[in-house]
C-alpha cells in the first residue's frame, strides 16, 4: 500500500514537471504563431504592426481587381465602408472570391504600407459573411455614427 | 485533497463552458446594440415600382429616372417605418413574406430594400406574391447596404419618425418575432410620435 | 403528408426516449426486474419511430417536396438521385437527425448484443443512452425541425446543395463520423452505469473494450474520409488544414485512442480506473463538443457550413448537463471504485501510461490551439487567428514521441520486464531502421533531410518491433504456422493498427518533405516540368452536367526522361464548374493516384487570352496517408470481433463497495435469461 501510495505521488510529480514544459512551450508557440485581424480603417490609422504576420478582411471593392499579364501576381482593394486597403497576392484566388463580397487575407505589411497576402479566404455563401469582416464593417459604421453625431452636436 | 482533486475537470469544465457561452454572445449575427439610434445613411436611388417591367434574368438596362424622382433618406421622415431588405435569391425572404403582408395589412407601413438583385425578377415577385411595401428601394450594387451594415437577406430595421434606427432584426420576420419584439418596439416609438405632435 | 407523419414518427420516438430513460433507471433503484427488462424493448420502438422519421425526410427530398423548407433550402429538383438522398445530412436540421438515428441505431446494438451482461447493468446503460437521445429529440423539435413547411408559398424550386458537398466523399464521411462520434456514447453510458452502480471491474472493461474500438474505428474512417474530401474537393492539395472543424473531430479521436489504451491496462491489470472513467466521460464529452463547435457558428471556419447561436444556446445548455453532470457524478463517486493498484515502471502498464499522458497532452494542445482564438476574444485580446505552424510545431515531436514508445511498449510483458530481457529487444529496431531510411531516400533519389530521415527512422522502428514481436509471440513447438493461428485476434488488431500508424508517418513524412508544388500561369498549349513529369495544356472546352455547366481543361502528362515525340500516359481533366441554382464556382481537380505518387492538376481561374492560372503538384506517397488510416481502422474493427469480449462472465470480482441487493435480482433474471 505504502509502495502504492510512493508510485502514486511519483506519477503525480512526473505528470505536474511534464504538464509544465508543455505549458511553457504553449505560451512560446502561441506567442509566436497567432494572426491578429486588423479592420482596414485600422490599418489607415498605422494601428497595425509592420512586417508582421496579420490578417485583414473587408469587402473586395467593384472594379479593383487588377491581374498581371504574364504571372499569377493579382491585386484587390478591401473595404470596410471607410477606408480601403491595397491587397498584393501571387497565387490563385478561391472560387468564391468576387468583387463585392467579403474576403480575408493572411500576410504581411511591408515598409511601403502595402499589403502581401500570403493566404487569401473568401466567404463561403450569400447569406453568410465572415465574423471578422461583419465586426469591421461594423465599427466603421458605428464611427461614421459618432462622427455624424458630433457634427450634428457642433451646430 | 483525494476528493477535491476529482472536482478539478469539473472545474475546467465549467470555466470552458462559461468562455463558450460568452463567445455564443459575441456572434456577429446576434443584434450589436452599439447600432441603436443611429441616423439612416444617405441614399438616392429609384423606386422598384417607377422602373419599367423587365424580365426576369435579363440585364437591367441603365434607365434615367428625374433626381427628383429619385427616393432619398427623406422617405423615412414623418412616419414610423420598417425597412426590410429582401431579394429573390433569397429563399427565407420568401418564407417571412406572407407575414410581412400579413403585418402591412394592420396598417404598419414597411419599406422594402431590394438588395443586390435583378428588377424584372423582383418585380415579378412582387406581382405573384403581392406587395406588402409602400416603396422598394432598389439597391442592385449593395451600396447602400454596405452604408447601412446589411449582413445578408433577410433584415429588417426599426426606423422611427426622425429617420432613426431603434432596432435591426436579423433573419425571418414571423409570427413570434414580430409579437415578441417588432411590435412592441414599434408601438413605443409610434407613442412617441404621437407624444411629440401633441406637444406641438 | 409524408413531412407530417415523420414529424410526427419524431415526437413518438421523444417520447419513447422519455420513457426508456426513466423506467429501467427507476427499476434499478426501486429493484423491480420487470421495470430494468422494459429497457430493451423500448429502445427497440425508439429505434424504428426515428428510422421511420428519417425514411420520411428521405422520401420528400426524393420527391422534390419543396414545400419542406429543409428539402427547398438543400437540394434541388436537377440534383441526381444520389446527392438528393445525401443532400439530407447536408445541412443543420437533416445531420441532427441522421446523428439522433444513429445513436437509435448504437442503443439498439447495445440493447441486441448485451445478452451476456446483468440485467441492472443493460438497464442503466440503455437509460444513458435515453437521455442522451431526449436531448436530442428535444433539440431537433423545438429549435431545428427538418419537417417545417413553407406554407403559403412554397418555391418553385429548391435553393441546391451546397457544390462542396455534391460529392462521394461527402455522401459517406459525415455518416461515418458520426456513427464514430455517437459510438462514443456507449462507452459513455458504460462509464456512467458503473459511476451509477458504485462498480467497475475488469468484466466491466471487458464489456466496454469491444465499443469502444468499434466507434474509435467509425471515426477513425470518418476522419480519414474527411481528409480525403479535402484533399481532391476543396482544391488546394492539403489533406490536413488544422481548421477547427477537422479539429473538432480529431480531438475525440485522441480520447477515444487513450481511453482504448487505457481500458487495455484496467482489464488486464485492474489499473487506472477512475482516469479510464475519466476518459470516457471526455471521449463523447468532445464529441458532443464537435458538435457543437461546428453546429453553433462560434468558430467559425473554413468549412463550417451551419451557423446559429440560437440552437448554440441550446446545445451549450444540453453540453452543461451532460458533460457538467457526468464530470460531477465523476467526482462524487469514482472514489468508491477502489484503491488504485501499484506498477512496475518497466512494464506494459508504464507504456500504456505514457501513451496515454502523450496523447491527453497532444489533445490539450489540440483544444488549446482551437479555443485559443474564442479566449482571446472574450478576454478582449483582439481577433485571433491561431495558424497551422502551432500545431505542427507541437504535433510533430509529440507524434514522434508516440510513434517511438509505441513500438518499444507494446513489446513490454505486463507486470514487469526487467532491463537485461528488454535491452535486447531494442538492438534489431534501434539498427534496422535508420539503415532502411537512409536506403530509402538514396534509392528514391531525394536529398537526406534531417526531418525526413527522423521520420522515417522512427516509423520504420515502430515497424521492426512490432514485427520482432510478432515474430517471437508466434514461435510454438509445433511450427510458426500454428503459433501464428494461435494468436488473438486482439492481438492482430494491435498490430495492424500499429502498422498502420506507421504506414501514416511514413506517407506525412515524404509527402510533406518531398512535394512538388507549382502554381503557374498556362496557356493553351504550353507545357511545364515538374519531378520528373511533364504536363502539357492541351485545351479548355465546355461541358455540361446534370446541374452545372463547366470549363473542361485537358493536360496530357508525359514521363520528362522520355523524348518529346513520347505518347502521353495519361490525360488529366480538371474542371472549373459553374453550379446553375447558386451560380457558385467550384474546382474540381483531377487526380492520377498511385501507391508511390499523385499527380494532381487544378485549374484556377481564366486570366485572359487563353491563359489559365494552374495548380499542378506531384506528391509522393501521399495515399499511404490514407491506406494507414485504414489500417488503423481494420486493426480496431479486428480487436472488435474478438471472441473473448463476448464469452459469458468469468471471473466477475465482486466489488467492495457495490450494493450487493442491487445486484442480485438483476442476476437471477440475468440467468433465467440464459
Amino acid at each position: 500500500m505504502k509502495a502504492a501510495r510512493k508510485q502514486r505521488l511519483l506519477v503525480v510529480i512526473f505528470i505536474v514537471v511534464i504538464a509544465t514544459l508543455i505549458v511553457g512551450l504553449l505560451t512560446y508557440a502561441l506567442r509566436e504563431n497567432i494572426n491578429l485581424f486588423y479592420t482596414p480603417s485600422q490599418i489607415a490609422e498605422e494601428e497595425a504592426p509592420r512586417n508582421t504576420q496579420i490578417r485583414v478582411g473587408g469587402m473586395v471593392v467593384v472594379d479593383s481587381l487588377q491581374r498581371a499579364s504574364d504571372s499569377l501576381d493579382s491585386s484587390f482593394l478591401v473595404t470596410d465602408g471607410s477606408a480601403t486597403l491595397l491587397i498584393h497576392y501571387s497565387g490563385i484566388l478561391p472560387d468564391l472570391f468576387a468583387e463585392d463580397e467579403a474576403a480575408v487575407a493572411t500576410g504581411a505589411l511591408d515598409d511601403d504600407g502595402v499589403f502581401v497576402a500570403q493566404q487569401v479566404l473568401a466567404k463561403h455563401d450569400e447569406e453568410y459573411t465572415p465574423p471578422e469582416v461583419a465586426d469591421a464593417m461594423q465599427q466603421a459604421i458605428d464611427k461614421k455614427a459618432k462622427a455624424l453625431q458630433s457634427s450634428e452636436a457642433a451646430y | 485533497m483525494d476528493r477535491i482533486k476529482l472536482f478539478i475537470p469539473l472545474i475546467i469544465f465549467v470555466v470552458l463552458a462559461a468562455m463558450l457561452y460568452w463567445g455564443l454572445g459575441r456572434d456577429p449575427n446576434a443584434m450589436p446594440s452599439a447600432l441603436i439610434s443611429r441616423p439612416m445613411p444617405a441614399f438616392q436611388l429609384p423606386d422598384l415600382q417607377q422602373l419599367p417591367a423587365g424580365e426576369a434574368g435579363e440585364e437591367s438596362t441603365p434607365v434615367v429616372i428625374a433626381e427628383a424622382d429619385m427616393l432619398t433618406e427623406k422617405l423615412f421622415l414623418g412616419e414610423v417605418s420598417l425597412l426590410n431588405v429582401w431579394a429573390t435569391w433569397c429563399v427565407s425572404c420568401r418564407v417571412e413574406h406572407p407575414y410581412l403582408l400579413d403585418i402591412a395589412e394592420t396598417g404598419v407601413r414597411i419599406i422594402g430594400l431590394n438588395y443586390k438583385d435583378e428588377v424584372g425578377a423582383a418585380q415579378q415577385w412582387l406581382t405573384k406574391f403581392g406587395d406588402p411595401y409602400t416603396h422598394t428601394i432598389v439597391d442592385n450594387t449593395g451600396g447602400m447596404g454596405l452604408d447601412l451594415g446589411v449582413f445578408g437577406a433577410p433584415e429588417t430595421y426599426l426606423v422611427d419618425h426622425l429617420g432613426v434606427i431603434h432596432y435591426k432584426h436579423i433573419g425571418v420576420v414571423d409570427d413570434r418575432v414580430w409579437r415578441s419584439t417588432l411590435q412592441p418596439k414599434y408601438q413605443q416609438l409610434v407613442a412617441a410620435l404621437a407624444q411629440s405632435v401633441n406637444k406641438q | 403528408m409524408i413531412a407530417e407523419l415523420g414529424h410526427f414518427a419524431l415526437i413518438l420516438a421523444l417520447c419513447l426516449a422519455f420513457a426508456q430513460a426513466l423506467i429501467p433507471l427507476a427499476g434499478t433503484i426501486a429493484h423491480k426486474p420487470l421495470w430494468m427488462a422494459t429497457a430493451r424493448p423500448l429502445s427497440t420502438g425508439q429505434f424504428v419511430f426515428v428510422a421511420i422519421s428519417f425514411a420520411c425526410l428521405v422520401t420528400v427530398f426524393l420527391q422534390d417536396d419543396f414545400t419542406v423548407a429543409y428539402v427547398a433550402n438543400n437540394s434541388n429538383s436537377l440534383l441526381p438521385y444520389y446527392y438528393k438522398v445525401s443532400a439530407v445530412w447536408g445541412a443543420h436540421e437533416g445531420s441532427l437527425l441522421l446523428w439522433a438515428l444513429i445513436l437509435a441505431g448504437w442503443t439498439l446494438a447495445v440493447a441486441i448484443f448485451s445478452r451476456t451482461l446483468p440485467l441492472d447493468m443493460v438497464a442503466r446503460v440503455l437509460a444513458v443512452m435515453g437521455m442522451i437521445a431526449v436531448g436530442f429529440y428535444l433539440f431537433m423539435l423545438l429549435t431545428s425541425n427538418p419537417f417545417e413547411r413553407l406554407l403559403p408559398f412554397p418555391p418553385v424550386d429548391g435553393k441546391d446543395l451546397n457544390p462542396l458537398l455534391q460529392d462521394i466523399g461527402l455522401i459517406i464521411h459525415p455518416p461515418l463520423l458520426y456513427m464514430g462520434y455517437v459510438g462514443f456514447s456507449v462507452a459513455f453510458a458504460f462509464a456512467i452505469a458503473a459511476l451509477l452502480a458504485g462498480r467497475m471491474d475488469s468484466a466491466w472493461a471487458r464489456w466496454t473494450r469491444p465499443w469502444t474500438n468499434a466507434a474509435w474505428s467509425f471515426l477513425t474512417v470518418g476522419i480519414f474520409l474527411g481528409s480525403w474530401w479535402a484533399y481532391y474537393e476543396l482544391g488546394w492539395g492539403g489533406w490536413w488544414f488544422w481548421d477547427p472543424v477537422e479539429n473538432a473531430s480529431l480531438m475525440p479521436w485522441l480520447a477515444g485512442t487513450a481511453l482504448i489504451h487505457s481500458l487495455a491496462a484496467s482489464e488486464k491489470r485492474g489499473l487506472f480506473r477512475s482516469w479510464t472513467l475519466l476518459l470516457a466521460i471526455l471521449a463523447f464529452s468532445l464529441s458532443l463538443l464537435g458538435t457543437f463547435l461546428v453546429r453553433s457558428g462560434v468558430l467559425t471556419s473554413v468549412h463550417a457550413f451551419a451557423t446559429d447561436p440560437t440552437r448554440g444556446v441550446f446545445i451549450l445548455a444540453f453540453l452543461g448537463v451532460v458533460i457538467g453532470g457526468s464530470l460531477l457524478l465523476f467526482a462524487l463517486r469514482s472514489s468508491t471504485l477502489g484503491a488504485t493498484a501499484s506498477f512496475n515502471w518497466l512494464s506494459r502498464e508504464a507504456g500504456l501510461l505514457l501513451n496515454n499522458v502523450l496523447l491527453v497532452v497532444t489533445l490539450a494542445m489540440v483544444l488549446l490551439g482551437t479555443l485559443y482564438p474564442l479566449v482571446a476574444d472574450v478576454l478582449g485580446w483582439g481577433k485571433i487567428s491561431v495558424g497551422p505552424p502551432y500545431f505542427n510545431f507541437f504535433f510533430v515531436p509529440l507524434g514522434l514521441l508516440l510513434v517511438l514508445s509505441m513500438g518499444a511498449g507494446a513489446s513490454l510483458q505486463w507486470k514487469r520486464q526487467t532491463p537485461g530481457s528488454f535491452m535486447p529487444l531494442l538492438k534489431a529496431p534501434a539498427f534496422i531502421s535508420p539503415i532502411l531510411a537512409v536506403l530509402w531516400l538514396l534509392l528514391a533519389g531525394w536529398d537526406l533531410k534531417v526531418v525526413s530521415l527522423i521520420g522515417l527512422t522512427a516509423a520504420l522502428w515502430l515497424i521492426v518491433f512490432t514485427l520482432q514481436d510478432v515474430w517471437k509471440k508466434s514461435a510454438h513447438s509445433a511450427g510458426r504456422g500454428i503459433g501464428m493461428a494461435r494468436l488473438k485476434p486482439s492481438y492482430w488488431g494491435m498490430v495492424i493498427a500499429h502498422l498502420g500508424i506507421a504506414v501514416l508517418a511514413i506517407g506525412i513524412t515524404l509527402t510533406s518533405n518531398y512535394s512538388d508544388q507549382r502554381d503557374v500561369r498556362l496557356v493553351t498549349g504550353e507545357r511545364i516540368q515538374v519531378a520528373g513529369y511533364g504536363f502539357l495544356f492541351e485545351s479548355v472546352e465546355q461541358v455540361r452536367g446534370p446541374n452545372y455547366i463547366a470549363q473542361q481543361g485537358s493536360f496530357a502528362v508525359f514521363v520528362s526522361d522520355d523524348g518529346v515525340d513520347a505518347k502521353p500516359f495519361t490525360t488529366l481533366h480538371p474542371e472549373k464548374r459553374r453550379y446553375l441554382a447558386t451560380g457558385n464556382m467550384m474546382t474540381e481537380a483531377d487526380i492520377d493516384g498511385g501507391l508511390f505518387r499523385d499527380l494532381y492538376v487544378a485549374l484556377g481561374e481564366p486570366l485572359g487570352d487563353g491563359a489559365w492560372s494552374v495548380r499542378v503538384y506531384v506528391k509522393p506517397y501521399i495515399r499511404w496517408i490514407w491506406l494507414g488510416a485504414m489500417m488503423i481502422a481494420l486493426g480496431g474493427v479486428i480487436a472488435a470481433i474478438d471472441k473473448r469480449y463476448r464469452k459469458a462472465r468469468v471471473n466477475v470480482q465482486q466489488p467492495a463497495v457495490a450494493a450487493p441487493s442491487a445486484a442480485s435480482p438483476a442476476l437471477a433474471l440475468a440467468k433465467k435469461e440464459s
